[in-house]
């Protein structure tokens, strides 16, 4: 008989990590470290996370798939279940499902520039990206990141933020909402698409990478696009509700495409080809 | 396989059900329960209606029930664990009386949960399950299945069709080893019918719209207002969905008693706000023109795109059903018209 598609994986949460206010990153680790052994993913990719006799969220892998035998998720609490993930401790277990969906094809960007471009909660889905091409850097030319949050303290991997500072091959420029600074802050203050602006990556050889809520990428594109890039070279995750992660339940879906099965990566081109469903 | 055409009197019918009872089958079909026909288990020929159009529910929930198991799970402070699923649990069952279309409905069904990854659940469920069909005699004002390729005698889907004659006997077709084994089970029943026509005895549905490059008309009528005109006066109930025979969208969600607990499946709705509703407050499907669209899209032009199937069969109980009397196939039919795209 085949096998049962929504039995979670039983995960135990190694570290937790208080990231920003209501946001945390777990570490799991597999109880079947057989299971452990043989599970793969690439970055780019979700799962389903639960708390039995609670349900299950959809996030993405917030590690790098250079990094073996545990994943993280980082999570703000907002709901039912991610509430109940707010009230786990370090030793607790939960159930994982995946991994589901396509990719970020970081293989097809080697000897290229890469621009991050992130705003707030939605940092997690590409630092799983930065991490596995930090681990490869060989592969790539100038990595900056431009990462924005409405407050100083909203800013989630603070410490992987100064260790980014700090790396002689990396760029960070990190930003926050006019007002959202505190005495000490010595980033930028302006929303993620002007800060963009003002720094003005090249476009050339570069493939940008945009996550953040709807409005910051809706800012951003005409500024990438002025900066000379092109649609194919701009890529972005979308994050409609999922139960399933599948392509059964029918809810993620933008037009005939299914975010969870074609997605959840797009480049921009592939966005523009979609109705304004999500 | 070749379907055989067989002659079943009805007296044999009866004696068939019985010889099935005697092997202890689970059987269930149509039974009258006051004003409403629906599908329960049966113990005696005599429980089955007669003389009805088609059932309130389809036979859907035989394969994907409402509410379904996906897994049980124990949970104490320290530790879970999860108890698969037994799938040889699931008995075999018979039912009788399906209609043609929501016999059909199953090919839907089973593009959706046979697609990769395949549903095991769903699979096992179907492949336990014998469909006794019921030809289509008569039909009403809200019955449609000729506008979507389907019909009063189509035969996909049941396993055994039976069309009823003027004389009260049936036509049989046997359409699939699973319909040749109830036949293995009383052959003496079965006469040789070679030949004969059910065509005469199946009902008059005339085709409610013009269905030849639907796909392609729907997409154009996309961006225009005829969703959100339609879908004006639609409550939002998502009754459509619950008596659909091909609607399968659901939500999983945990229940516990105690210690115990399963994760289950539900039927759910596109029709609902809450279906695509983010955390964050967005909703990328924001007004009830827009779920509607997404309703009609999805059957008649993503389904076919990506399943190569539709999403409807023409059974009519949305319409049937619709607290605010909208209608699919008039829905249609302004979508079709070429004179408002």
């Amino acid at each position: 008989m085949e096998q049962n598609i929504y039995l979670p994986y039983r995960m135990k949460i190694v570290k937790i990590t208080e990231e920003a206010p209501f946001v945390r990153t777990f570490r799991l680790e597999f109880i079947n470290p057989e299971e452990g052994e043989k599970f793969t993913f690439k970055t780019g990719q979700f799962a389903e996370y639960s708390v039995f006799g609670e349900g299950e969220s959809t996030f993405c892998i917030a590690s790098p798939h250079t990094r073996k035998g545990y994943v993280e998720c980082t999570f703000r609490q907002a709901g039912r279940v991610t509430t109940a993930l707010s009230n786990l401790e370090e030793g607790d277990l939960i159930g994982f499902r995946g991994p589901y969906g396509n990719i970020f094809p970081i293989d097809q960007w080697k000897d290229k520039n890469l621009v991050f471009i992130a705003g707030g909660i939605a940092l997690p889905p590409m630092r799983s990206v930065i991490w596995s091409c930090l681990d490869n850097r060989g592969n790539y030319k100038e990595i900056t990141v431009f990462y924005g949050a409405k407050t100083a303290n909203d800013l989630v991997y603070k410490h992987e933020l100064k260790e980014w500072e700090e790396r002689p091959d990396i760029k960070l420029y990190t930003t926050v909402d006019p007002g959202g600074e505190t005495p000490d802050w010595k980033g930028e203050v302006g929303f993620v698409p002007a800060i963009v602006d003002k720094f003005a990556p090249t476009a050339e050889n570069t493939i940008a990478i945009v996550c953040g809520p709807p409005v910051m990428i809706k800012n951003t594109f005409p500024v990438l696009k002025k900066l000379g890039f092109a649609d194919e070279n701009i890529y972005t995750t979308l994050e409609n509700r999922m139960k399933c992660g599948f392509g059964k339940c029918g809810r993620c879906n933008v037009g005939k495409t299914y975010v969870c099965k074609d997605g959840p990566v797009f480049t921009a081109a592939q966005l523009a080809e979609l109705p304004n469903e999500y | 396989m070749n379907t055989q055409i067989k002659i079943l009197k009805s007296a044999n019918y009866i004696k068939l059900l019985q010889k099935l009872f005697d092997h202890k089958k689970n059987i269930y079909g149509p039974v009258r329960q006051g004003k409403r026909i629906g599908y329960q288990k049966i113990n005696s020929a005599n429980e089955l209606a007669t003389d009805f159009i088609i059932p309130d529910m389809s036979a859907k929930s035989f394969v994907f029930p409402c509410i379904e198991k996906l897994f049980s799970f124990t949970k104490d402070k320290e530790n879970v664990e999860i108890q698969n699923l037994n799938l040889d649990n699931i008995p075999e069952k018979i039912i009788v009386g399906i209609r043609p279309c929501d016999a059909l409905g199953m090919k839907s069904l089973k593009a959706i949960f046979g697609r990769d990854p395949a549903d095991s659940i769903f699979q096992t469920r179907l492949e336990r399950t014998t469909f006794i069909g019921y030809a289509c005699n008569q039909a009403d004002d809200y019955c449609f299945c000729t506008s979507i390729n389907g019909g009063p005698g189509n035969t996909e889907g049941s396993d055994i069709l039976l069309t009823k004659t003027d004389s009260g006997d049936y036509i049989a077709e046997i359409i699939t080893p699973k319909g040749e084994s109830i036949v293995a089970s009383a052959p003496e029943l079965f006469e040789d019918g070679s030949g004969l026509d059910k065509q005469k005895y199946l009902a008059d549905v005339p085709k409610r719209f013009d269905d030849s490059n639907l796909e392609n008309k729907m997409k154009a009528a996309f961006d225009t207002n005829v969703f959100d005109e339609y879908a004006i006066r639609c409550i939002g109930c998502a009754a459509c969905a619950y008596v659909c025979p091909t609607c399968a969208c659901f939500d999983i969600q945990d229940r516990t008693k105690g210690s115990k607990g399963e994760r289950i499946r539900t039927w759910d709705s596109c029709g609902l706000k809450l279906f695509t509703l983010h955390t964050s407050g967005h909703n990328p499907r924001e007004t009830q023109g827009v779920r509607w669209r997404q309703r009609l899209m999805h059957k008649f032009s993503y389904m076919p795109e990506r399943l190569e199937v539709r999403g409807c069969v023409g059974c009519g109980r949305c319409s049937r059903r619709c607290p605010v009397d909208m209608n699919i196939a008039e829905s249609i039919n302004i979508i079709t018209d070429e004179n408002i795209i």
